[in-house]
């Protein structure tokens, strides 16, 4: 199988970046996306080229690490899934693929298709956490929580902070992403006691971090790899309305 | 040299206690003074960073990923272990703790094994706390399911995700300390060397993965959390960056290295499909509680699963092992299934599968059940296969998965050199020969939150007494260049081969050698062809790019370079093992029906490796079994 990698590279944060054209022969349809990127690596390392930055971790869709545009969608063809869970398969024989990095002020790029995602983990830094020491904890069956309401939290959970959300969104939202945690943690008792802050603090950090607002465009939940529904944000923007009157 | 666990005085159940009770405090305002590292932000290194922060000492915590929430922990789906009784059937710390020590098959020590049974039940209840939305039952209270290897429910869950909701409370706990400023996080940091002053761990080198810079950092203390090594195989469950390097510089630098060989491999991941392949995905092990695994009886049986009569299957763990049958431990239905795809009964296109089979337990449970168990699980191989396993059986196939092995720890979790210490999946510590299903992400959480913030202390308590070192010291000058220099050989060999052409012939190698089943003439085949594949290594690999810049080749091959050399280590380990144990399995020492045959009489100890000019050089830990008598373990 043959493809033609349509590729964003840009050495430096601040360099000039732009697209490079390699093609590329000796791919199979049971190849993932990304070992065809690891393919071209080695074709290029051999011409003695740079290779591509590209970021990954753990190839099957659940550490976050991945993500670039592909033909125009975050995380390419198909809806909820991650870039290393993508194959070759969905691409035809002789094909353009145009990749990019995740493309948002708040997201800079480092190198290639290499993004700065640190916003989200200030964001987290601002309350997506229970203040409770190690060592504190009270019997784990002492304060039942019924299955839909952990089924409810485990839902919104389930995020794995890959920024696909604020790629596709328009806007460069980060709304699904924070209220997912602020939703997960609110919406259990172990929660509550820093609920309203934890809204309050971690929206805050969202708009600091210079992040687009939500304007209910849906995008986000398609790409998103965990199917995280929009119906998170607007569940925040109630525990925000009720925390600006309550605190 | 003599190795001395510190194992505490007493009854088992009070050994722990004991220990507490004598080792030395620290007052808060002194720990304030007091510098660790942590290299890694897995459970264990989230954990112990942000529980040491919360207890006052000033913490600076690495790791390779744009972020701590990537550590490798996060991709554990099946459970944690713990002897709630919740289930009440019969459940004990007791229990959990034979459980342990037999499923690895008595090649741990006792103290250790019981402190983990014992600190389970208070972790759920941590974890729980910091919001860890685990499975419940509709009245509210938390749910549990089966593992291999055991015949009661104590593995706790959420969903398929058990690992990814751990991690993300470890990792906002520490983000908590971080804002607290009690923590400094350096992600995309990458731990290249040791730095030992006087005999003891005094901070570390490392490389800041986006600008090149080798830079030096300084502690009082310094804990290595870096996870496990099975990337050795190239093809395993672990995370591309998974890596065995902060250890075998660790090793190298006077830490021994405990029963490097000792690695599991998991019986249900997707099988290989191409050369071009990166990584074996796993299928939880859960999925062994309501999946039924077979082989066609004939050889070379084409046909579809479908057309094949429930009389023409070979459930073959259900016919080897009657007592535990689908859920016999992890090394055991390993073998199993390799035993059948070596004897021709294979499926799928390369014939190197088994069926992993849900028909039965639909028509039993209901595919709601089904789904609500395991429904992320079914998706995430509809996938990566685009095979819907609601309507045919899974195919899966053993992969490298965990490494029992690592650096010698004592019951404090301190290595052979003063000051360093290792937790999580990276030190040598309570699964012995063979680790349980969901014992993992226990003993990584109990590592870095219960015990070593409770053991440190008493290291800490005598270096207060000394000024701090700082970086300047004469000791980190001359790490820092030794790293330089070796980056700096690997730029400039600029031969004609890329650093994956070497990983995929030290993995298969590995794979063929050092795995499931090893021989005393295969296992020295496979150091006459590492030590090749070392040579050539260094003759003609080629990285592109340069050193102070973003360059993930040269990551690449600075880890892979400690692979070859932990390669050589593991083949020498297994080798000196003349017998089977868990996990290791030598042909030799097999009984008739293929059962492992252990050697207690000459093999009751921990083999711990010194790294020195003239070789690996081994010393054992002898394993006294003062509480449980060792027998042959059976899962028939
Ligand atoms: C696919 C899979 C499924 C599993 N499922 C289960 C399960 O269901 N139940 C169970 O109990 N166990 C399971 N395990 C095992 C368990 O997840 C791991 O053993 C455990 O999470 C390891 O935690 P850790 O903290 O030791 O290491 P990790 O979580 O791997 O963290 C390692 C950390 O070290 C850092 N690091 C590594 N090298 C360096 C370096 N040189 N410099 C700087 N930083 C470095 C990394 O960045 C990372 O932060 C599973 C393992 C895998 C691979
Ligand atoms: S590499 Fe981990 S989600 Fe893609």
């Amino acid at each position: 199988m043959k493809a033609t990698f349509r590729i964003w590279r840009q050495d430096t944060p601040n360099g000039q970046g732009g697209f490079k054209d390699y093609e590329v022969d000796g791919l199979n349809a049971d190849m993932s996306f990304l070992e065809a990127l690891d393919h071209l690596n080695e074709i290029l390392v051999l011409r003695n080229e740079k290779v591509v930055a590209f970021e990954y971790d753990c190839r099957e869709g659940i550490c976050g690490q991945c993500g670039v545009y592909i033909n125009g969608r975050a995380h390419g063809p198909h809806e909820n899934i991650t870039t290393c869970q993508l194959h070759m398969r969905s691409f035809e024989d002789g094909a353009t693929i145009v990749i990019e990095p995740w493309r948002a002020d708040a997201f800079p790029i480092i190198k290639d298709l290499i993004v700065d995602r640190s916003a989200f983990d200030r964001i987290i830094e601002q309350g997506g956490y229970i203040s409770a020491k190690t060592g504190t904890a009270p019997e784990a069956n002492a304060i039942p929580i019924g299955k839909e309401i952990s089924d409810r939290a485990m839902d919104a959970a389930a995020c794995i902070g890959c920024g696909a959300c604020v790629a596709t969104c328009k806007n460069a939202s980060a709304a699904l992403f924070t209220s997912a945690k602020i939703n997960h943690l609110n919406s259990l008792p172990q929660g509550q006691p820093e609920a309203h802050k934890r809204v309050l603090e971690m929206t805050a950090q969202m708009e600091k971090e210079g992040f687009g607002h939500c304007t209910f465009t849906g995008a986000c939940e398609v790409e998103c790899p965990e199917g995280i529904s929009i119906v998170n944000i607007a569940e925040m923007n109630a525990r925000y309305l009720k925390a600006k009157l309550f605190s | 040299m003599r190795l001395d666990a510190k194992i505490p005085e007493g009854k088992l159940e009070e050994k722990w206690r004991n220990y507490q009770i004598k080792s030395k405090l620290i007052n808060p305002a002194n720990k304030k003074k007091l510098n660790v590292i942590v290299v890694g932000s897995g459970l264990s290194g989230a954990g112990a960073a942000a529980t040491l922060a919360e207890l006052g000492y000033d913490v600076q915590c690495f790791c390779y990923q744009d972020s701590a929430r990537r550590a490798h922990s996060v991709a554990a789906q099946g459970g944690i272990n713990a002897a709630k009784n919740y289930q009440h059937d019969g459940d004990s710390v007791w229990r959990m703790f034979h459980d342990t020590l037999k499923g690895g098959d008595f090649r741990s020590r006792e103290a250790n094994t019981y402190r983990l049974a014992e600190l389970s039940a208070p972790l759920i209840d941590h974890f729980t706390q910091q919001g860890v939305p685990f499975a419940r039952e509709y009245g509210g209270v938390l749910v549990n399911r089966s593992f291999g290897g055991v015949q009661v429910q104590r593995t706790f869950y959420a969903r398929g995700q058990t690992g990814q909701q751990l991690l993300l409370a470890a990792y906002s706990q520490l983000y908590k300390m971080i804002r607290a400023k009690k923590v400094t996080m350096l992600p995309r940091t990458e731990m290249l060397d040791l730095v030992v002053v006087d005999g003891k761990a005094k901070g570390i080198i490392a490389r800041d993965l986006v600008s090149g810079e080798i830079k030096r950092y300084a502690a009082d203390a310094v804990v290595l959390a870096t996870g496990g090594y099975s990337r050795v195989f190239r093809l395993s469950t672990l995370a591309i960056g998974c890596n065995g390097s902060a250890i075998w510089k660790a090793h190298k630098k006077g830490a021994l290295f405990a029963a490097p060989s000792f690695t599991q491999i998991h019986p249900t991941a997707l099988p290989q499909s191409s050369e071009a392949q990166s990584k074996l995905t796993l299928m939880s092990e859960s999925l062994r509680n309501d999946g039924r695994i077979w082989v066609p009886t004939a050889k070379g049986d084409s046909r579809k699963a479908e057309d094949i009569p429930e009389e023409e299957r070979d459930y073959y763990l259900e016919r080897r092992y009657p007592s535990f049958g689908n859920l016999a431990p992890r090394d055991i239905a390993s073998r199993a299934a390799k035993e059948r795809i070596d004897a021709g009964h294979g499926v799928g296109r390369l014939k190197n599968a088994v069926y992993l089979d849900f028909k039965h337990s639909i028509e039993r449970l209901g595919l709601e059940t089904i789904k609500d168990r395991y429904g992320n699980l079914f998706k995430m191989y509809r996938k990566i296969t685009g095979v819907d396993a609601y309507k045919e059986p899974m195919q899966i196939s053993p992969a490298a998965h965990f490494s029992m092995g690592g650096l010698w720890v004592d019951y404090e979790l301190m290595t052979t050199i003063p000051g360093l210490y290792a937790i999580g999946e990276c030190n040598f510590s309570d699964h012995g020969a063979n680790r349980l299903g969901a014992n993992s992400l226990l003993q990584a959480s109990v590592d870095g939150y219960f015990i070593l913030p409770n053991t440190i202390n008493n290291y800490l308590a005598s270096e207060i007494k000394q000024a701090s070192v700082s970086a300047d010291h004469p000791a980190f000058a001359e790490a820092e260049k030794d790293v330089k220099e070796h980056i700096a050989r690997i730029l400039s060999i600029e031969g004609s081969k890329t650093v994956d052409h070497f990983h995929r012939e030290l993995g298969k190698v590995m794979w063929q050698e050092c795995a499931m089943s090893r021989s005393k003439v295969g296992l020295e085949k496979a150091i006459h062809q590492l030590n090749e594949i070392k040579e050539d290594f260094w003759q003609t690999v080629k990285v592109t790019g340069h050193d102070q810049e973003l360059n993930t080749e040269l990551e690449k091959a600075l880890r892979l370079a400690d692979f070859i050399e932990l390669g050589l280590l593991m083949c020498t380990d297994a080798l000196q093992r003349e017998e089977s144990c868990g996990a290791h399995f030598r042909e030799e020492y097999q009984t008739e029906d293929g059962e492992a045959v252990r050697v207690d009489d000459n093999y009751a100890y921990v083999s711990a490796w010194e790294y020195t000019d003239s070789g690996f050089q081994l010393h054992k830990e002898k394993l006294e079994f003062e509480f449980v008598k060792p027998t042959v373990r059976s899962y028939k």
